[in-house]
This record gives structure tokens, C-alpha cells and sequence, in this order.
């Protein structure tokens, strides 16, 4: 039998492949060849290591050692140093890599600083491969919901666990599936929102990318508690990768028999298919989302009825985001207990935070509900690039709030910021230092609404087009005190009228930077 | 004829027609939607022209303008503007001597701007056709462009 002695993962994602990550891979596998050290070290891909902004990520095991922008010259000095020798090469080594370790549930309660739900596999297993999923205990939870649970148990486990969506709204997920396994109906689906397009997030990417088979098997957990018997994973047109491996994932289950008919000889059926968008933002809405699925232009509908009484060609439709549904799997394992285990009273679980902007390690991250900003900030995201001080971060993407340094103690989850009159949102965290120019940052935030506006209904449509004239005058030092108050009334309306949330967060990321930063903009009128 | 085997490959059902759309104009030599590809799309699927054209003008990965061989989308969403991603806008606009949506004179490239990227870790970040570049500086942006110069 062949002994391997140190395994090499290797990081493939769309952040490393674009640094050479193949290229990477081939001049290790053919380096490792020329010392005869092929049978001995291994090659493998992973998703990502949560490392992005560092080039080729990856990681030697046993010995954990994590290497960052490697580039194909680095490679045979590193085969030389660290796989022949034994030596790790220092001057490529990782030192803020992490603590970035996972929590199973046999070792529950330990090492509390990233406990990995959702990312658990991310990482760790290929992708690409089953069989890999399978041995990190993959499809153990559809199986125990088969054989031991019936459809309402599976509801009430995540009502109990109390998982809110992750999508940005922060509804209920059991109370969710409760409405829809209440819905009579002959045929439901389950759709996967992975439309992800709130700007700084990227934590469905990475999730799709680095283990597919888990969202899979969340899908099917959500159509047995639901009764339906088609799945569909719409994912926005950009993300090539995440598209390549999902349908990989779903044919390598189809094999299996894990996708189908009878799946593990139940009298479950359950099939999924992926739809692919073509740009838009608004997109991510759902009623937009099933319009597009539909093939039609992605504008969204009335609501009432929601999806959960006619969505998907007028039937019962569940839609969840990707995050959301990756928590199902290890909720359904372990039981709601477990789960609460982690996070805060009024909100379960963990999150993942995708860190970006001036922080000197950007990255993804998973966390408990509650831990305040500043420890995501400056413990994982290793504080302010180039030692500069915090100025304040854009949460949730541009739906999100601008917070000032007052709001770095406070505890992030999906309850506890509302009272704040912020959001958590998607998640993300664009981390800003002193010398941002919080105006420019509030038009970008405007143009980007502008553009994404779908035109569909006036108070969105004319509003964003008003709000850029407006904060261009501004920033072109033109404006004047009452243009301040006019982006206020403006967004207010937009709030009260526009017909999907798109129009209608247009106020919060307005009234937060007003907040926060109103003598910034105080000092740019006349 | 390349795309009667385009539609072979589907179902003439209407919620594949983002899909025929995307594979008419990743086939078509000039990167977008002619006329004729809105017309094949929308025999194939029994609807009106007028309907197909009003799905293609939704969607902004969709062009109905020629296009060049390569299509620089550069990210204007928040955290690349944070990053400096205006002045690079600049900076293209300028070496390329073309406006947004505009391609240069030898056909090369376009330039156009899009949302969020998803790969805000290594922001300012554009796509080049189907690949994502990150980490963007003026020398940087010279030594893609070049590169894709010397390969065409």
C-alpha cells in the first residue's frame, strides 16, 4: 500500500485561479515527479482557504503550514525546502493564517474563535469530488431525515433551531417551510437563491465553490420537509466556477443515486437543476428571481401572493439563499440543540462574513451570531491596512449601513443591529480607514443603485436617478444644506413606495451615512 | 448554421432562453446579439421578436452592439471604488481612446462597467471576457492588455 506522508491542498477558486493556482498545481505535481516524491505527497484542490488578496493559497499537511502567493518560481524551492528537506520555507509562510479551525461536533465547545457550520468542508475536501463529502459525513442528514424523521419533523427541527435566512432578511427559515408545507399544492419546488450580488459579498460564491454537495444536500432536506420534487440553483451568469462545480456536484449525485428517484430507496424523489442569470441585481429579489427563471425579464411581482403560495408557474415555491441552506445539513445531523448552542439568544448559529476594503487580511470568515465588529475587524480581518486608524465600514453590502468607530462594541446579528438602525444584510464588512472621503463612498453607493434600478416602478426608478444628481452636486461641492434633507425625504418616499426592497433600502445606507458622518457632509455644502 | 446546433442542445422550453442567449452571443464572432440571433431565438421558442429583444435588453451580460474580441468589464461597485477603481476607469478610457461601451478602432476591445464581482478580496477587479483580474494598477492593467495583444 502506497503510504502518503504530507498532503499539499491546494486552494482553487475564482480568486486563486486568477493569481495561477493551475499553473501552481502542474509545477508542483511535475516538481514533486522529478524527486521521485509523487507517491509520497499529494496533490489535492480544495475550495477556498478563506485567504483572498494573497495570490496561490495553500496548505501542507500535517504540519498546518500555510503558504500565500506562491508563484510557479517559488516551487521548486519549496519542494526542495519543506518536501525533501523537511524545512518550512518561512519567508512564503502565512503568519496571520489562523486560526481558522473547524468544529465538529465531536469537538463542540472547544477553540471558540471560528466555529465552521456552514464552512466546515471549505478547505479541507475536493470539491469535485463525492466521495469526499461523503467521508466528512456528507448525506448522513438526508438519510437520518428519511429514515427517522417524517416531513413535519424535519420543519419543526429548524423552526426550533431558530436559523434565520441568511439571504439578508433575516426571516424565520422554519417558519418559512411551516407556510409551505401548509400550502396544498400537487407540485412545489424548492429554488436556491444564489444570485449574489450585494456588493462586497461573496460568501455564496465561495460556499458554491468550495462545497457544493453540501447546499445539495440542504436542497434536498428543504424538498422532502416541503413535499416537493424539483430543485433549481439559480446562480448569477458571472460566476463560471460556482456553475462549473455545482453541476458537477449534481451529476455526481444523480450517479449516486443521492438525486432522483426513491432516493436511498425511500419513496423520496428529488431532482435539481441549475439556471444560470445574465446581470442583474435586482435578480436576487425573489418574485424578480422566479420572473427570470421563468425566462422573462427579471422584474419583480406583486406581493401577496408570495412565492410560498405562487411562485415558480403560479405553484408553491420555497426560496433560500445558499448560506441558509448550508446550515440545514449540520442542523438536521446534530439536532436544533446543538445548533443553538452556538450564537446568540435571539439568533442561532453563526455567520459568514466576507472582510474587504483597508483591513489588512481580507478574507472570509464563519463566526458566531454576536461577536462584535471589532474582533471581526481587527482579530480576523488583522486591523487596518498599512497601520492606519478606523474610519468606519459599510455593512451588508450596498443595501447595507454606514457605521461609525461607536458601533465597534456592539454585537452583530441579525436582531440586535436592527434596534442600531442597521442591518446585518449579506454579511459583508467593507472596512474603511481615515482617509476615506465618506461623500464619494455615499455616490458610489447611489450610482450603484441607479444602474441597478430594473425601472419598473417610478419612486425607484426617478428616485435613484434624483439621490446621484443630487450627491454628484454634493461632492462637486455645488450642493447646498437642504439638498441633505432632500436625499432624506427622498429615500423615505422611496422607502414607503417603491414595489421591492430594492427601492426601499435605498434609505438605510442614506440615513446611516447621514448619522454617522454628518459633518463630513455638512462640510461640503453651502 | 453554428446556430442550428446551438439550439439542438435545448429544449425549445421558455425558461431555457437565458441560456440560448448567452450561447448565441458567446458564439457569435462579434460577442453579441444580432438580429438574427434574436429572430433564430425567437422561432425557436414560438414567442414574439419583440419579447426576446425586451429579455435581451434587461440583462446587462447581454449586448446588442458588436463588440470586440475581448471585453473589459471593470467593477464600479462600492469596495472596488474604494479601492481606487475610478481612476483606472480613467486610465482605460484614456489608453484605449474609447468611452464606456465603446470598442477600439482595431476591434480589440471593449470597455464596459459592471456590478460587484464577487472577488472584492483582490479589489479593483475587472473580468476579460470569462477571467477575472484583481489587484488592478495602471502597470498591471498594461501587462493584461499587452498580453492579450500578443496572443490575438
Amino acid at each position: 500500500m502506497n503510504i502518503v506522508r504530507n498532503h499539499i491542498l491546494i486552494s482553487i477558486d475564482a480568486g486563486t485561479l486568477m493569481a495561477g493556482a493551475r499553473a501552481v498545481e502542474d509545477a508542483l505535481i511535475k516538481e514533486l515527479t522529478k524527486y521521485g516524491l509523487d507517491k509520497e505527497v499529494s496533490v489535492l484542490e480544495t475550495g477556498s482557504l478563506g485567504i483572498t488578496g494573497r495570490g496561490v493559497v495553500l496548505v501542507v499537511y500535517p504540519e498546518g503550514i500555510y503558504y500565500a502567493d506562491v508563484t510557479i518560481k517559488d516551487v521548486p524551492e519549496l519542494v526542495e525546502e519543506h518536501l525533501l528537506k523537511g524545512r518550512p520555507l518561512k519567508r512564503l509562510i502565512l503568519t496571520e493564517a489562523p486560526k481558522r479551525t473547524i468544529i465538529t461536533k465531536e469537538k463542540t465547545g472547544l477553540l471558540k474563535e471560528q466555529p465552521r457550520i456552514v464552512l466546515k468542508n471549505c478547505g479541507f475536501i475536493n470539491p469535485e469530488n463525492i466521495d469526499e463529502y461523503i467521508a466528512a459525513g456528507g448525506y448522513e442528514a438526508i438519510a437520518k431525515a428519511l429514515q427517522t424523521m417524517t416531513p413535519e419533523d424535519v420543519v419543526n427541527e429548524v423552526k426550533e433551531s431558530g436559523l434565520l435566512g441568511r439571504g439578508g432578511a433575516g426571516f424565520p427559515t422554519g417558519l418559512k417551510w411551516e407556510f409551505a408545507i401548509k400550502t396544498p399544492g400537487d407540485e412545489k419546488f424548492v429554488i436556491c437563491n444564489a444570485d449574489e450580488g450585494e456588493p462586497g459579498t461573496f460568501k455564496d460564491r465561495l460556499i458554491l465553490e468550495g462545497d457544493p454537495h453540501k447546499l445539495l444536500e440542504g436542497m434536498l432536506i428543504a424538498g422532502y420537509a416541503i413535499r416537493a420534487t424539483t430543485g433549481f440553483v439559480y446562480i448569477r451568469g458571472e460566476y463560471s466556477l460556482s456553475i462549473e462545480r455545482i453541476e458537477k456536484a449534481i451529476s455526481d449525485a444523480r450517479s449516486y443515486g443521492l438525486l432522483g428517484k426513491n432516493i436511498l430507496e425511500s419513496n423520496f424523489s428529488f431532482d435539481i437543476f441549475v439556471k444560470k442569470g445574465a446581470g442583474a441585481y435586482v435578480c436576487g429579489e425573489e418574485t424578480a428571481l422566479i420572473e427570470s427563471l421563468e425566462g422573462k425579464r427579471g422584474h419583480p411581482r406583486n406581493k401577496p401572493p408570495f412565492p410560498i403560495n405562487a411562485g415558480l408557474w403560479g405553484k408553491p415555491t420555497l426560496v433560500n439563499n445558499v448560506e441558509t441552506l448550508a446550515n440545514v445539513p449540520e442542523i438536521i445531523r446534530n439536532g436544533a440543540a446543538w445548533y443553538k448552542g452556538y450564537g446568540t439568544e435571539k439568533c442561532s448559529g453563526t455567520k459568514v462574513y466576507t472582510i474587504l476594503g483597508h483591513v489588512a487580511t481580507p478574507g472570509l470568515i464563519e463566526t458566531e451570531m454576536g461577536t462584535t465588529l471589532k474582533d471581526i475587524i481587527f482579530e480576523y480581518g488583522g486591523g487596518i491596512r498599512e497601520g492606519k486608524a478606523f474610519k468606519g465600514a459599510l455593512i451588508g453590502g450596498a443595501a447595507g449601513a454606514f457605521i461609525g468607530p461607536e458601533m465597534l462594541d456592539v454585537k452583530m446579528d441579525f436582531i440586535n443591529l436592527r434596534e442600531y438602525a442597521a442591518a446585518l444584510g449579506s454579511g459583508a464588512i467593507l472596512v474603511m480607514n481615515e482617509d476615506t472621503d465618506m461623500v464619494d463612498m455615499l455616490k458610489s453607493v447611489l450610482h450603484f443603485f441607479k444602474h441597478e434600478s430594473c425601472g419598473h416602478c417610478a419612486p425607484c426608478r426617478l428616485g435613484t436617478a434624483k439621490l446621484v444628481d443630487i450627491i454628484d452636486e454634493i461632492a462637486a461641492l455645488k450642493g447646498k444644506k437642504e439638498d441633505l434633507e432632500r436625499m432624506v425625504e427622498i429615500t423615505q418616499a422611496m422607502k414607503n413606495a417603491s414595489f421591492c426592497p430594492l427601492g426601499q433600502s435605498v434609505s438605510l445606507p442614506v440615513s446611516s451615512a447621514l448619522k454617522y458622518f454628518r459633518d463630513e457632509f455638512m462640510a461640503r455644502v453651502s | 448554421m453554428y446556430r442550428e446546433e446551438i439550439l439542438k442542445k435545448y429544449e425549445p422550453s421558455l425558461d431555457n432562453i437565458l441560456y440560448i442567449l448567452h450561447d448565441l452571443q458567446d458564439n457569435n464572432p462579434q460577442h453579441y446579439i444580432s438580429k438574427e440571433d434574436i429572430e433564430v431565438c425567437a422561432n425557436f421558442l414560438n414567442i414574439p421578436y419583440s419579447y426576446v429583444h425586451g429579455v435581451v435588453t434587461f440583462y446587462s451580460m447581454f449586448s446588442l452592439k458588436p463588440r470586440g474580441r475581448y471585453i473589459i468589464r471593470l467593477c464600479e461597485s462600492p469596495p472596488c471604488h474604494l479601492m481606487g477603481s475610478e481612476s483606472l476607469l480613467e486610465y482605460l478610457k484614456k489608453k484605449l481612446n474609447v468611452k464606456i461601451g465603446e470598442t477600439t478602432k482595431d476591434g480589440m476591445f471593449t470597455l464596459e462597467l459592471t456590478s460587484c464581482l464577487g472577488i472584492c478580496g483582490v479589489a479593483p477587479a475587472m473580468m476579460i471576457n470569462d477571467e477575472m483580474v484583481g489587484n488592478l494598477t495602471p502597470e498591471r492593467i498594461d501587462a493584461i492588455l499587452e498580453e492579450r495583444r500578443q496572443t490575438s
